[in-house]
């Protein structure tokens, strides 16, 4: 059932206007189009929202006018032609590069239909488009900060675990499989996010999820403890999706009394007289 | 029964084993006496066995599969003591903080108890200790759920029934001790998830009005957490519990022994006799049969599917919390009922008293309901005025109130286990989880209702198709039956 059961996982979160499937075809091509355009002209362009200095000349000139077609197309029915919101979507205006690559690389943004809450999901724009309309949006409207953090590649996985359970494991649970939070709120699983994404999560605080003023240190930490638990072997078996005992008591009771009842009936048939 | 050597065996010395073996006791008198007729001749000359282990081997054991269930039960509870005792010999009993040094790299140099610290030098380091717990914490959970099946085979079959009231209330007096023994297990690691369990019964203790506090004290021996616990936890669930669990089984089985097993209508089966095989040779067999399959399911189990990851959630903090967070199935029916009751507190009039809204949900209602259960075969001796000694089993529909009863509580505790976990099923549902809730609490009052009256309905009219079976026949009720001499002729319904 589309939309109909779905969370409602970020409330800040806008939506597009209405749009008739004929439209959202012919946004689709064009979307292709572009996508191979962006793919041909911007490749060398893509460290650009990085923080970096963007590359010099026409590559960033391309990447501005096509994140602005970008924006037209998957934003601004929402979010206002400059950002500036409207009645489907909140304001852009100040936002900064965390928050719009956040909810794109997520895929909770662009939304695949107008009052349809965001969800984590596959992205459905590109690196490139992603990177394009941000470029675009920051240049605007949206400000350059908070800004898409730099994360070290390592940190302290002992201080890790702790931040995490002291400030994670209530909402994402302890081996970061999520969980329902309340008020039809999901925590979603922290197994395919990657350590840029979750240092924003934390300095954006995307829907429920509150924001945090972790240094760098921590920070660094932090991800580092979550990659951890999304590589790091865990030893004992299949992992029953590392949600504990209840789905421990379904395979117990499955697996387990069922099995035991069929080597009793196996066992215990009757004995020829 | 007096067994013969097989001839090709005749000029073969036996085994000079040392063990006594039951097989030699029938031997021919004329034949020379071998080493092992001496040695079990020494052992009977002192101590009188052989006329008892003759009787004994030629036990009869009714041949239904379903009286299989509580022997696998009991060899659930040798896989526990096995693996439970290899697990004693590296755990530490002990709540004082220590220092974490072991592989796991995220608690390295974390401070962490004593007994935590052993839990993960048991997962990570000693050899073959991860699966000997795995193993063990499985066992529990099957352990649990084959004796309710048991207890289920024992109550819809009316077996409960006089003589064997006192052996129904020992079978729950097994229970509570199997679920005192889970509780207290899964307690013993000191990790976040059952630090968070403790804190839970903690407060449902504290609830009892008037002597809460006293008894959560008492208890715990002082206001939660307590350092005092876990080395209390682990004399209740390595000596305490285990010593009663196996008084109440050797009690349990000696009952069941004396009074002689019940069995099934039909063929030569009397109220006073007992007809299957013997326990020599064929029911030995499939006990030892049983015991490895049982011991191999539970290893399989152990080896293949990982439970409780206490690295996964470190050590109990106390102001730390997790989710998901479930106790283990069998006292998710207690989690249930605190998840699904309203905030309710009345408040005795006169005296002031407000009863703590754990009370009702987590104490009163599944204490009637246990004390219904265990009262049953004396309420319905009492009811039906039957009085008489039943050896022969009814069948389920035979006896429609009481499977009606029993299907009906049953309903009851699934729906509070299911809601034990209604955060876990809400996501994999993909619903809210307040609507879950919703939902559960309408059922935990409708379904139980509606499985008395259906459970009753099919009882009911299973008795009448047996009565009757020409009314079950098809096209109007109209019957074919052949009579002795081979022609047929129609019945018309009765």
């Amino acid at each position: 059932m589309p939309g109909s059961g779905r969370h409602e996982r970020g409330r800040d979160e806008g939506e597009p206007g209405r749009m008739t499937p004929l439209l959202r075809a012919v946004i689709g091509l064009s979307t292709l189009v572009v996508l191979a355009l962006a793919a041909v002209l911007f490749l060398p362009g893509r460290g650009a929202v990085h923080g970096q200095e963007a590359q010099e000349g026409a590559g960033q000139v391309q990447q501005l006018e096509s994140g602005a077609q970008l924006y037209v197309q998957n934003c601004a029915s929402c979010h206002g032609s400059n950002g500036e919101g409207g009645p489907n979507g909140p304001s852009l205006v100040g936002v900064g590069p965390a928050n719009l690559d956040f909810q794109m690389w997520t895929g909770r943004m662009p939304l695949a239909a107008p009052n349809e809450p965001g969800y984590r999901q596959e992205p459905t724009l590109t690196e490139a488009q992603r990177n394009a309309i941000t470029a675009y949006a920051v240049q605007n409207f949206a400000g350059p900060q908070p800004a898409i953090p730099q994360v070290a590649s390592s940190g302290d996985l002992r201080l890790g675990w702790e931040l995490y359970v002291n400030n994670c494991a209530a909402c994402h649970g302890p081996s970061g499989a999520g969980g329902a939070i309340g008020a039809g709120n999901v925590a979603p699983p922290l197994n395919a996010v990657d350590a840029v994404r979750m240092a924003e999560a934390t300095i954006v605080g995307p829907g429920t999820m509150p924001a945090f003023l972790f240094p760098p240190d921590q920070l660094a930490a932090l991800t580092a403890y979550v990659t951890f638990l999304q590589t790091a072997p865990s030893p004992g078996g299949i992992s029953l999706a590392g949600v504990g005992p209840v789905p421990e008591g379904f395979i117990a009771g499955i697996l387990g009394l069922g099995g035991l009842v069929v080597v009793a009936r196996w066992v215990g048939r009757r004995h020829p007289s | 029964m007096r067994r013969r050597r097989a001839p090709d065996a005749l000029d073969r010395r036996p085994d000079p084993s040392p063990t006594p073996d039951p097989r030699s006791q029938g031997r021919e008198e004329d034949e020379e006496p071998s080493e092992l007729d001496r040695v079990v001749g020494w052992f009977d000359q002192r101590t009188g066995a052989a006329t008892y282990a003759r009787t004994a081997l030629r036990k009869v054991f009714p041949d239904h599969w379903s009286f299989l269930l509580g022997e696998i039960a009991l060899f659930s509870f040798i896989v526990l003591v096995a693996t439970g005792t290899f697990l004693t010999f590296f755990y530490i009993p002990d709540a004082r903080p220590t220092v974490y040094e072991g592989p796991y790299a995220p608690l390295s140099g974390q401070e962490v108890s004593a007994a935590f610290e052993s839990v993960m030098r048991l997962s990570f380091e000693v050899r073959a200790g991860l699966v000997m717990r795995q193993v063990h914490h499985w066992a529990a959970l099957v352990f649990v759920a084959v004796i309710v099946l048991h207890a289920a085979r024992v109550f819809f079959t009316g077996a409960f029934r006089r003589p064997r009231e006192l052996n129904w209330l020992i079978g729950f007096g097994l229970l509570f001790l199997a679920l005192g023994e889970g509780v207290t297990g899964y307690s013993l690691p000191d990790d976040l998830l059952s630090g968070t369990g403790l804190r839970i019964m903690y407060s449902a203790v504290l609830g009892i009005p008037f002597v809460g506090p006293n008894l959560a004290y008492l208890i715990f021996g002082g206001e939660f957490p307590t350092e005092g616990l876990i080395s209390r936890l682990f004399v209740f669930h390595v000596m305490l519990l285990p010593g009663l669990l196996i008084g109440g089984l050797a009690t349990h089985l000696a009952l069941t022994w004396l009074q002689k097993h019940t069995q099934f209508k039909g063929g030569r089966a009397t109220e006073r006799n007992v007809i299957g095989p013997s326990l020599w040779p064929v029911q030995v067999f499939k006990s030892v049969g049983l015991f490895f399959l049982t011991a191999a399911l539970l290893a399989f189990l152990g080896g293949m599917f990982q439970i409780n990851p206490v690295w996964s959630y470190g050590p109990f903090i106390p102001y730390v919390a997790s989710v998901p967070a479930q106790p283990d199935y069998y006292v998710g029916w207690l989690e249930g009922a605190l998840r699904l009751a309203p905030a309710f507190e009345p408040v005795i009039p006169i005296v002031n008293w407000r009863i703590p809204s754990t009370f009702i949900p987590g104490v009163l209602v599944p204490g009637l309901l246990f004390g219904l259960l265990m009262l049953w075969p004396f309420l319905e001796a009492k009811f039906t005025r039957d009085k008489r000694e039943h050896h022969l089993l009814d069948w389920p529909w035979e006896a429609p109130v009481r499977t009606a009863t029993g299907f009906a509580i049953l309903a009851f505790f699934l729906i509070q286990t299911l809601a034990g976990g209604n955060d876990v099923l809400a996501v994999f549902f993909n619903m809210q989880v307040e609507t879950l809730t919703l939902i559960f609490q309408i059922t935990l009052v409708v379904l139980p209702v509606v499985t008395w009256v259906v459970a009753y309905r099919l009882c009911v009219e299973r008795q009448r198709a047996a009565a009757h079976p020409e009314a079950e026949a098809p096209m109007g009720g109209v019957a074919l039956r052949r009579s002795a001499l081979g022609g047929f002729e129609e019945v018309e319904e009765a």
